[in-house]
């Protein structure tokens, strides 16, 4: 086994090394959703974390505490219930700054998630300094969110969008950037793990090529940040985008990382109150970071329990999450492969995180989904906000098995059994 | 309904509307026709309609990719529209639709049980503007 296989992300996982103690009983203990039963009768089996992850007790009750306990508006009350909050944002924010490697909390900007935050860099950043011609470079595995933000500032601005291509087996063909990289190319968006393929591109390698080339990298983090959390200082990373909902935290609340200079050197997005130094009649000066990107007031207690969540994970661990959920993946590819008619989209192993995506002949995803709920297994089905991916695949749509560290072995049972009913059902089998 | 009725009434009902479709074919002497895409999962129904003396449909054909629920739908829709009139037609609603197809749906599921509806209501509706639109 050679060690390049996934070099340069932090989740470089050596198949080789013994199992890490990650004792999957025990925290699946801690989500209280994962032991509901389905309406159907069967237990509940949440092969969904790629869309949005269940939530640890931790959280739940981080949340709740923020409510009963000691909730104000954040940045505005000077008597305890205000500094408490602030306190705890505080808190919060340092936390995610020590997630993902920043420089200074100054860097962390909470916005509403991760498509708002590469929302905020497409205007913030776009706006001011991309010119007409000036290339922006893209791929097609890319979420909408990293692809529409995009388009709608090149149509603004009259810069360009190019598209690095793909390898055969739905990995980004690298040896092609320093061909596509000019002196036109401003930037480079790249997501951190595909939602579709689970393909982790080698964020160091594309930084260095880019950086050499003076094109600022913009990483979606969103699936990948939950799973292996770049390490934005050191790989150089200028931008990281990620939400809070698919990494254990509540729904409503992301973060945008961006080098301090470069969101000093961005105007606002969004005008209004807490953004501000100075109000006159007719304009107004902005604050300092990381308030200028923070109008209005902010999803409070969603950003005390990212805190939380972010605490858990750490805690538990990422070079064990990561080990753990390889295994997972490794068994479900196994195990998957064996239907007939049964298409794994993406690259081997070795590259790639947690999420199984297939297609299977003759059945629609759609049906797939819906056959296996009654079962009690919740998957995703569609095109996961990827409708170029697909076009480039040749395929409407796919059935998309993401696994989290609470997930176990009979989980992946589950789903192979109410796939192989499913497809008896419908007389493949 | 239990799981084992839906999974009997799909076996029963929506799988062989999805295995033999009524009428899943084009044809070229469509008075109008009209498509639309479930831009959830790109399932796809285009309808054709060949609409008679009296504003009676007498013949109406689809085609389409997509899943069961979709695709079975439009051929439900298909076999049931054929004899009725443009005036009846506009009062078939989304309710009946969904009664037609037997089976629960979710709301998501709706999009691809109602996709044929939605296509036979459009082409109604913008057929006084445009008698011969296509997409």
């Amino acid at each position: 086994m050679t060690p390049a296989l996934s070099a340069g992300n932090t989740m470089a996982t050596e198949i080789e090394t013994p199992r890490p103690a990650l004792d999957a009983e025990k925290y699946r203990n801690d989500f209280p959703a994962l032991h509901q039963i389905h309406p159907d009768g069967h237990p509940v089996i949440f092969l969904d974390s790629a869309a949005s992850a269940q939530k640890p007790h931790c959280v739940i009750d981080t949340v709740s505490r923020c409510y009963s306990e000691y909730y104000a508006n954040a940045d505005r009350g000077v008597y305890y219930f205000g500094s408490r909050v602030d306190d705890e944002i505080r808190k919060s924010r340092e936390q995610v700054r020590h997630l993902i490697g920043a420089n200074s909390a100054h860097e962390i900007i909470f916005t509403s998630g991760t498509t708002m935050s590469i929302n905020v860099v497409a205007r913030g950043w776009g706006q001011k300094f991309l010119n007409a011609g000036d290339e922006i470079l893209l791929n097609v595995m890319e979420h909408h969110a990293n692809l529409v933000p995009w388009q709608m500032i090149a149509q603004q601005t009259g810069a360009v969008l190019k598209y690095l291509p793909l390898t055969g087996d739905g990995r980004l063909d690298l040896e092609q950037l320093p061909g596509l990289l000019t002196e036109k190319t401003k930037l480079m968006a790249v997501t951190g793990m595909s939602n579709v393929l689970g393909t982790m591109p080698d964020l160091e390698r594309i930084v260095s090529e880019c950086h050499r080339n003076d094109t600022l990298v913009l990483v979606d983090g969103a699936q990948s940040v939950p799973h292996a959390p770049a390490d934005v200082a050191r790989l150089g990373i200028d931008f990281l985008a990620f939400s809070g909902h698919k990494i254990y935290g509540p729904s409503g609340v992301g973060v945008l990382y961006g080098r301090e200079k470069l969101l000093d050197q961005m105007d606002p997005v969004i005008g209004g109150g807490h953004m501000i130094d100075q109000v006159f009649q007719d304009h107004s000066t902005w604050a300092e970071l990381p308030a200028k990107f923070e109008a209005g007031t902010l999803p409070i207690a969603q950003i005390i329990g990212l805190g939380t969540a972010v605490e858990y994970v750490q805690q538990i661990g990422f070079e064990a999450i990561g080990q753990y959920e390889h295994q997972l993946l490794k068994k479900a590819h196994a195990a998957l492969g064996e239907l007939p008619g049964l298409t794994i989209l993406g690259p081997s192993l070795e590259h790639k995180g947690s999420i199984a995506s297939f297609t299977i002949d003759k059945l629609h995803p759609h049906d797939v989904a819906d056959w296996l709920d009654r079962r009690g297994v919740a998957v995703r089905a569609g095109h996961h906000c990827t409708m170029p991916l697909h076009e480039h695949l040749g395929v409407h749509a796919s059935t998309r098995a993401s696994f989290a560290f609470y997930n176990n072995e009979r989980d992946i049972d589950a789903l192979v059994e109410a796939l192989r009913y499913t497809m008896q059902k419908h007389k493949l089998l | 309904l239990s799981t084992d009725q839906y999974e009997e009434l799909y076996e029963d009902y929506i799988l062989p509307h999805f295995e033999d479709p009524y009428h899943k074919e084009s044809i070229d002497c469509a008075t109008c026709q009209h498509s639309a895409r479930n831009p959830l999962c790109g399932d796809t129904v285009t309808l054709q309609l060949v609409i008679g003396d009296n504003d009676v449909i007498e013949k109406a054909y689809f085609s389409g990719n997509g899943c069961a629920i979709s695709q079975a739908g439009a051929s439900i829709l298909c076999e049931r529209i054929e004899g009725k009139t443009v005036p009846e037609l506009e009062q078939f609603s989304a309710e009946e639709m969904l009664d037609l197809l037997k089976v629960p749906l979710t709301a998501t599921r709706q999009r691809c049980g109602l996709l044929g509806f939605k296509v036979l209501k459009t082409m109604l509706y913008s057929r006084d503007e445009e008698p011969s639109a296509k997409e």
